[in-house]
């Protein structure tokens, strides 16, 4: 079947968003950029590709199923073993580069490679468990989960063994790199939806056909679009690059098509953008030299309380009384925040008061864009934020009045999605040209 | 050791620039000679500047915005800035002002690397930036010379009166008038004067047929990064001369070409090919990246046909000339009637106005850290002229000396987004 895809190659993560030719959403992917955009661009659309080759077999599946009231489940025990098994497809290459880069040390302590065989050793033994049924990930990352487990195993071994914790730690920087920097790493679909099958005795047998048949399924790219920060890089032609501001406005108008005003806090910038009835963007404003209260500023604060990013929300929104943050620079952050605990400070407070901080940054963006017009979407990794939502709903209501707040699940996906959008209506108008175009004399 | 470059100049020189280069080195050879010549300088502003008064005393005009755009250029700036810091100015003074302290505390070597005079008299056209006035209030206690302050009136109500007119003339009278006299020990010669202002309105009358060229669809010229070195002559030490007037018929000449052969403007990377945008442009410059920020622009396809920073030496475009009948007055009333001088209203006008006869799909602010006076405002600017003329505006942010205040990738992003923005509404939902 025929797709197009946008990517969104932002400064934390790369999105991919993968259309079918009516223009549903067919699957979505996302990795965390790195240096090398090919790659991430790469890992992105085929995360996009599995996950469109999953909606493909869910519906199959359901056209299929003998007990279609069933067949949730069992799709998506497939997609906890297929992603098992990508996450041991990583373990190897890791595994792999961990040796390597131990062997080119010139000095290499007695029993280093034993600590290492020990440690992936642990962390094989745990994949199950990982993707069992109901159990919490910190992230979808392969970086994220593996890097938390192996630090953890290697200062326990590092405690045992008098083997330098830092050694250990060191060769995990330089492998990662290695295993992200590679668009094999993670494995193929075949091969992994066969190994996951199999570890379904007891499922529907016409599971079995649905996946040879998506598996089977050519799936052919016939337009794409790339955007955000990274889009000149893309490897992309240059008429097929759009800026991310009408990627997001497009986005955001074909979730919500209500939609007048868009707000996009994204990692290192912020884009306020007012569209008309048809997502085309009629202004826009952004951060200007300074990244101060953008995404990669809540990641800083995470840095600085050892917690995840996912965590500051929920921690935020235990305030009962904020405290007054007016500074949202990065630099200053952690300063500030250690300024603030030294005065004993909660540290619930001092959270809801740096995402008020933040969202007060980008009012003033939203009222030199134009104000906020209802309705009013909020997008971005930010949008996942509890409490930089609810400081944003509250100022926004009590700036502008009532307004309809749009906040997806995949807003994170937004540029993506426009960016895919484009590339659909290039396609479109291409082919219509192509039919429309007078044959040749014979 | 030979010269170095007085002026910045576009890959593909013409014969008007190859004379505009003469004319400056020659301007900053009379300069470096001074303290042997004896001839008298006076450090002026370039809004509001009196160069033909200065020209009939022999006074020779040094213009410290125009040292501090040219050491950018030069990528002096940055170390000059950092000396004026350590002198205690903070790091939110204007950064022309800066770049003039740490130039002068650098040996006041100018743009051709040939030291500058002292100054013997500080001429202060006070026109709508009040940071003039400070600046020169630094120098004073630097070189300890008098100053000559020509307060003209702000045109708040956006029209210039008698009383206002008479003002200025009084104060040129009692002012400015005796203390040249004093400083080169002449007599204010009227008809040298009057000479010399009959020949600026003959080179005003060629400089406003070249803005307005732009007109042409494609336009010969960009009337924002090419008017840069299109105003230099007129804006600095030259009006009044006779190689202004060469200067700009020559120029005149030359577009006049490019439109009969259907020409588009000359862009870093040499003449633009396709004019996809045409853009009206609000704001200064930056110095620091300048040919970076001009390419831009000319990778885009976008032509800036129209620019209010091209008129903050006199806005001659709405009719305004020199008149050698009336000297002191017609002084008088180019100082009053400069683009730092407008109000908010005024200026909405004239972007509005450009937008329309010039054919512009859109405009873009480049609002300056440096100039708080002038950047007020243009966020009310951007929305009343888009709602007036229909046509959308971009907003994009630095600065004019200091390169820290430029953040490539943010305003190309921004520019590419705009630009993209015109492409998207010029089609339509379909694009």
């Amino acid at each position: 079947m025929n797709y197009t895809v946008g990517i969104d190659l932002g400064s934390t993560t790369t999105k991919a968003v993968v259309l079918g030719e009516d223009g549903a959403v067919l699957g979505r992917g996302i990795t965390n950029s790195r240096s090398n955009y090919d790659v991430a661009c790469q890992v992105a659309l085929s995360e996009a590709l599995i996950n469109t080759r999953f909606s493909l077999i869910a519906g199959e599946f359901r056209a299929l199923a003998r007990d279609p009231s069933r067949a949730p489940a069992q799709i998506a025990a497939l997609a906890r073993r297929f992603r098992a098994e990508q996450y041991r497809s990583q373990l190897r290459v890791l595994d792999e580069e961990l040796h390597r880069f131990l062997a080119r040390l010139l000095t290499r302590p007695p029993g280093a490679a034993s600590v290492v065989d020990r440690i992936l050793g642990r962390m094989s033994a745990e994949v199950d468990d990982l993707y069992a049924d109901g159990a919490r990930r910190r992230s979808d990352f392969f970086r994220d989960l593996a890097g938390s487990r192996y630090l953890a195993l290697a200062e326990e071994e590092a405690r045992a063994t008098g083997i330098g914790f830092d050694l250990l730690a060191g060769l995990f920087d330089k492998a990662i790199l290695d295993v992200e920097n590679s668009s094999e790493a993670a494995g193929h679909f075949d091969q992994h939806a066969a190994v996951a099958l199999g570890g379904l005795p007891d499922a529907d047998p016409t599971l079995a056909a649905a996946v040879a048949r998506v598996a089977s399924m050519p799936l052919t790219q016939v337009g794409s679009v790339g955007t955000g920060y990274g889009r000149a890089r893309l490897p992309f032609p240059e008429g097929h690059i759009r800026s991310e501001i009408l990627c997001h406005g497009l986005g955001a108008h074909a979730m919500y098509p209500g939609t007048r005003t868009v707000l996009d806090i994204g990692g290192q910038d912020t884009k306020a953008i007012q569209v008309d009835e048809d997502g085309i963007v009629t202004s826009f404003q952004m951060n200007d030299r300074c990244a101060a209260g953008c995404g990669r500023y809540l990641g800083y604060i995470a840095d600085e309380m050892s917690l995840g990013l996912h965590e500051l929300g929920p921690i935020a929104s235990q305030s009962s009384a904020p405290v007054r943050i007016n500074s949202t620079c990065t630099v200053f952050a952690g300063a500030e925040l250690r300024e603030r605990l030294s005065l004993g400070e909660k540290r619930e407070d001092i959270l809801a008061g740096l995402h008020r901080a933040i969202v007060l940054r980008a009012m003033s963006l939203l009222a030199r864009s134009g104000g906020v017009k209802d309705e009013f979407t909020f997008t971005g990794g930010v949008a996942r934020n509890e409490a930089a939502v609810s400081a944003l709903c509250a100022l926004v209501e009590e700036n502008y009045g009532a307004r309809t707040v749009n906040i997806s699940e995949d807003s994170i996906y937004t540029g993506a999605l426009g960016a895919a959008l484009f590339a659909l209506r290039a396609a479109s108008r291409e082919s219509h040209s192509s039919i429309d175009a007078p044959e040749e004399p014979s | 050791m030979s010269p170095a470059p007085t002026t910045p100049t576009p890959a593909q020189k013409d014969s008007s620039q190859v004379r505009q280069k003469e004319m400056i080195a020659r301007h900053f050879d009379r300069l470096a000679d001074a303290p042997g010549t004896g001839a008298r300088s006076a450090y002026t502003f370039v809004p509001g500047n009196l160069t033909e008064l200065l020209l009939s005393f022999d006074v020779l005009p040094v213009l410290p915005e125009i040292n501090a755009l040219q050491s950018a250029m030069r990528g002096k700036t940055a170390e000059y800035i950092a000396m004026a810091e350590k002198l205690g100015h903070s790091e939110d003074v204007c950064t022309y002002v800066k770049s003039d302290v740490g130039m002068m505390k650098s040996g006041n070597v100018g743009p051709t690397g040939q030291r500058l005079p002292s100054p013997d008299l500080l001429l202060l056209s006070y026109t709508g930036c009040f940071t003039f006035m400070k600046w020169f209030e630094l120098l004073r206690e630097e070189y300890h010379c008098p100053v000559a302050m020509l307060h003209v009136p702000y045109q708040a109500d956006g029209r210039i009166t008698d009383a206002m007119r008479a003002y200025v003339v009084e104060q040129l009278r009692t002012e400015v008038i005796p203390k040249l006299e004093a400083i080169t020990g002449r007599a204010y010669d009227e008809d040298r004067l009057k000479a010399l202002l009959a020949q600026s309105a003959r080179a005003e009358d060629d400089l406003v047929w070249v803005l307005q060229s732009a007109r042409h669809v494609p336009s010969p010229i960009d009337a924002y990064f090419g008017a840069v070195y299109y105003v230099g002559p007129i804006f600095s030490a030259f009006r009044g001369t006779e190689d202004a007037v060469h200067y700009y018929r020559e120029l005149r000449e030359e577009i006049e070409e490019r439109i009969r052969l259907g020409k588009g403007p000359v862009t870093p990377d040499g003449e633009m090919d396709r004019e996809r945008f045409r853009v009206v442009v609000e704001g200064p410059p930056n110095w620091t990246s300048f040919r970076q920020f001009w390419k831009m622009f000319a990778d885009e396809g976008a032509v800036a046909v129209a620019s209010t920073y091209s008129k903050v030496g006199g806005v001659y475009d709405l009719g305004f000339r020199h008149d050698p009948d009336h000297p002191l007055e017609t002084l008088a009333e180019y100082c009053l009637g400069c683009y730092t001088n407008l109000n908010l209203p005024t200026r909405i006008d004239l972007l509005t106005r450009y937008l329309s006869e010039y054919l512009a799909d859109g405009f873009l602010i480049n609002s300056v850290k440096s100039c708080n006076s002038f950047s007020a405002g243009q966020l009310h600017i951007l929305r009343e002229v888009e709602a007036r003329s229909g046509r959308p505006g971009g907003f994009i942010e630095s600065d004019l000396v200091d390169p820290r205040y430029f953040s490539a990738a943010n305003i190309k992003n921004r520019l590419e987004s705009y630009f993209q923005m015109l492409d998207q509404k010029r089609l339509g939902a379909a694009s």
